[in-house]
């Protein structure tokens, strides 16, 4: 299917869209030029233009993570692409699939020390699924489609394709290289029947099982997350989420236990600790999961489904693991499961869901109300109420407020969870909900932020601006690096160094200054008003929250402790200092 | 070499996470896309996971289809051997990962050059050692010998110890490349 020679720039443009792009984030400079040129000429995929390269990619990050498509980013050499490694790095952490095109300079200068000349295979080889230096322009063609399939298929995640500007302007057939196998990379999708066959074998006799459900769920897509939920009802077993998982199965559902991990719930983590069976569907038993391994989940028998072998005994071994796509395999599950009639053991079953409505009943997430000072718990109530029902997608920064935002604002369905969960990239929330809203133009896009975080990518209210993108920026204002600052107390004597938001701006008046609304809350009474607005008003919003300076995050397992150590609030800290090697993790 | 052999137990690890592993030796054969970076990706994810390696060889073995097979040799517990081929079979140029310490019996040779200088009985003994061993003399000056041989890692170190007080001035060697016996493929 051969065609006229075009030039690379278009070769580049047909293979975006026969691979159905709509939408790139970028920035332009000298050594993507010829592709911003012939981007100037098409009308059928939108640019959008960022501030910053690592903002491109987040937003990329928030399109792909709400869409389940991939997130296209466009930068220039050099500069460019060095700013973009950071996002780069988020999305190999989490799993989002991403394709990178960076301008590189010609071929024959290529090691030169040329002009915005950077090794960027180089410098990007760890943080990608893989990438491509594009030498020949008779590779083009196949080289984009297979960056495409990759990032996709199997893990999802970022593929950068460097771009030499001589291969932009050299002229060669386009051909459509979007079904074509690939010759090494085939990840396995359909899991051993024989495994599938042992798991409900395990799970029919299993006296305290438990559901433990991660990203992998969620990049599955909306029907594996269906299936699962099917499947984990007839079992009527618990079901824990990890940060990444929230939204794979429905919050409100009796048998979600919510978020397990370091600030996960009382609930979650003790039934991680106590459980004989633990079925890991799509996670990959993260640090701030685990806590101190030798005292994770010690009586259990572990199931893991991960589409990725290296998963698998990475960091916890387990008895049985299944190596497959979450659709395929719960799909497989819930036939065997039906066909074999199976019945769990009730009577030990019933004694289960007892001890854990047990835990259930301490109301980990309790705080202390006040009626002078904004808790940052309550204002998240308050937004949760206000938005409960509508067609909500919440992003987050990295911090206290974002583990605030996970154990106070409920998701039922997944894409609608936004968080840089691996990385714990601050700065990721602005640009990500952007992504999310140039997707969803009609839909409530809220960046649950910190002081600290916002100021990391700040930038990109211009590019909201720009755009009309209407989304919403709640500020958990408390002066702190908060989470530092919580660190800091529990485990260096309340030395605060360089924790302390000093100097911040007014941000009611950058709000003005970037043609944004800008709100202030300083009084418990003002939220539901302030809330409101924030949700009438069209455009893009600040909401600037001044909540309780000293709020610690709770519950939270101290760093080196088992998950039946929980602190469920300040006055238990005392009770278990952190042990001198908890004092070495992070 | 038997498998009993070749699981040389060359260390006890320190008590990891509650489970005592022993370190394994192993020689792992990758077969990969003989292209630009490959052997980047290869030996940046034993740098950037902390993995280590003890020899690591690479050449093209099939030119029509471009296959290059890197043999490398490491160490670890069970737990990071089994992580290591995991990691290795996650790299998109890369076709087949075989362990060869575990898939059957296997066969490791490593080519090495000896240079060493001297003169009167040391030239000698060395030229007499070099027989023993069954190294060939590829270069030859009045007062000097370059020595090539190959063999198993053991053998070729065990050669140039002897080599030491009798001039050696250096050595070049190529590190292990290896092969499954019997007439299957990997």
């Amino acid at each position: 299917m051969a065609t006229e020679p075009v030039t690379g720039a278009d070769i580049v443009i047909k293979a975006l869209v026969d691979q159905g792009v709509e939408v790139i984030f970028g920035y332009p400079g000298g050594a993507v030029l010829p592709l911003y040129d012939a981007l100037f000429k098409q009308n059928q995929i939108k640019h959008i233009l960022v501030r910053h390269e690592q903002a491109a990619v987040h937003s990329a990050e928030g399109y792909a993570r709400s869409t389940g498509k991939v997130g296209v980013v466009l930068v220039t050499s050099g500069p460019g692409a060095t700013n973009a490694v950071t996002g780069l790095t988020d999305a190999l952490m989490d799993s989002v699939p991403v394709v990178c095109l960076t301008g590189q300079v010609p071929t024959h200068l290529i090691g030169n020390d040329a002009f915005q000349e950077a090794d960027t295979t180089g410098i990007t080889r760890p943080v990608t699924k893989h990438n491509y230096l594009v030498k020949s322009i008779n590779d083009l063609s196949r080289v984009i489609h297979e960056a495409f399939h990759v990032s996709r298929s199997g893990r999802p995640g970022p593929v950068v394709v460097d771009l030499p500007k001589d291969i932009q302007q050299a002229k060669y057939d386009y051909v459509n290289y979007a079904n074509q196998r690939h010759r090494s990379y085939n990840p396995q999708l359909k899991p051993d029947r024989a495994l599938i066959e042992r798991a409900v074998e395990l799970m029919a006799k299993a006296e305290r099982p438990l559901f433990y459900i991660g990203g992998g769920v969620v990049n599955s897509g909306t029907a594996a997350s269906q299936l699962l939920t099917e499947f984990v009802r007839l079992t009527g077993f618990p079901c824990t989420q990890t940060l990444m998982g929230l939204g794979a199965f429905p919050a409100s559902d009796p048998l979600s236990l919510g978020m397990v991990g370091m600030h996960g719930m009382f609930e979650s983590n003790h039934a991680m600790h106590d459980c004989d069976l633990m079925i890991n569907i799509g996670a990959r038993f993260d640090d701030r999961v685990t806590g101190r391994l030798a005292a994770f989940s010690p009586g259990s028998t572990k199931i893991h489904v991960d589409i990725d072998p290296s998963s698998i005994n990475k960091n916890v071994h387990v008895d049985l693991a299944i190596v497959g796509d979450v659709g395929h395999v719960v799909e497989d599950l819930l036939r065997v499961w039906k066909a074999r009639q199976v019945k769990p053991n009730g009577k030990a079953l019933a004694a289960w869901w007892d001890q854990i409505n047990k835990w259930r009943a301490r109301e980990c997430l309790r705080y202390r109300p006040s009626n002078d000072v904004i808790k940052p718990q309550y204002a998240l109530q308050r937004l949760y109420d206000a938005i409960k029902g509508r067609d909500y997608y919440i992003t987050t920064e990295v911090g206290q407020h974002q583990m605030w935002a996970a154990q106070f604002i409920k998701f039922e369905k997944p894409y609608h969870w936004l968080t840089s969960g691996g990385l714990g990239t601050m700065g990721y929330g602005l640009p990500a909900a952007i992504g999310v809203q140039i997707a969803h133009p009609e839909a409530l896009v809220i960046d649950v932020a910190g002081e600290a975080s916002i100021m990391m990518n700040i930038q990109e209210m211009s590019t909201a601006a720009q755009y009309r993108t209407p989304v919403k920026v709640f500020i958990l204002n408390n002066r702190w690096m908060g989470m530092v600052r919580q660190w800091q107390e529990l485990l260096h004597g309340g030395r605060y160094s360089e924790s302390y938001s000093d100097a911040l701006p007014d941000f009611v008046k950058l709000a003005d200054a970037f043609g944004w609304t800008g709100l202030r809350a300083t009084k418990p009474a003002e939220m539901d008003d302030i809330i409101k607005t924030m949700i009438e008003t069209p455009g893009p919003v600040i909401v600037d929250v001044a909540v309780d300076e000293r709020e610690n995050c709770f519950p939270m397992i101290p760093s080196g402790a088992a998950h039946n150590e929980m602190l469920l609030g300040p006055d238990d800290q005392k009770a278990s200092p952190v042990s001198e090697e908890g004092m070495v993790l992070v | 070499m038997t498998k009993a052999q070749s699981l040389r137990h060359l260390d006890i690890a320190k008590k990891g996470e509650g489970v005592t592993q022993q370190i394994e030796r192993h020689t792992i054969s990758v077969m990969v896309d003989n292209e630009a970076g490959v052997l980047a990706r290869v030996i940046g994810l034993f740098s950037g996971r902390g993995y280590n390696i003890e020899s690591l060889t690479v050449a093209e073995v099939d030119a029509q289809h471009h296959f290059s097979r890197i043999t490398v040799v490491t160490s670890g517990t069970p737990m990071i051997i089994e992580q290591i081929k995991n990691q290795l079979r996650r790299l998109v140029p890369v076709h087949r990962v075989t362990d060869l310490t575990v898939e059957g019996p296997s066969l490791e040779r490593e080519l090495i050059l000896v240079k060493v200088k001297g003169t009167g009985e040391k030239r000698v003994e060395s030229l007499r050692i070099a027989d023993i061993f069954r190294a060939r003399v590829v270069d030859s000056t009045i007062e000097s010998f370059v020595f090539e041989m190959t063999g198993s890692t053991e053998k070729l170190t065990a050669f140039v110890n002897l080599m030491q007080p009798l001039g050696l001035v250096e050595v070049s060697r190529t590190g292990v490349v290896a092969i499954s016996r019997g007439p299957e493929a990997i």
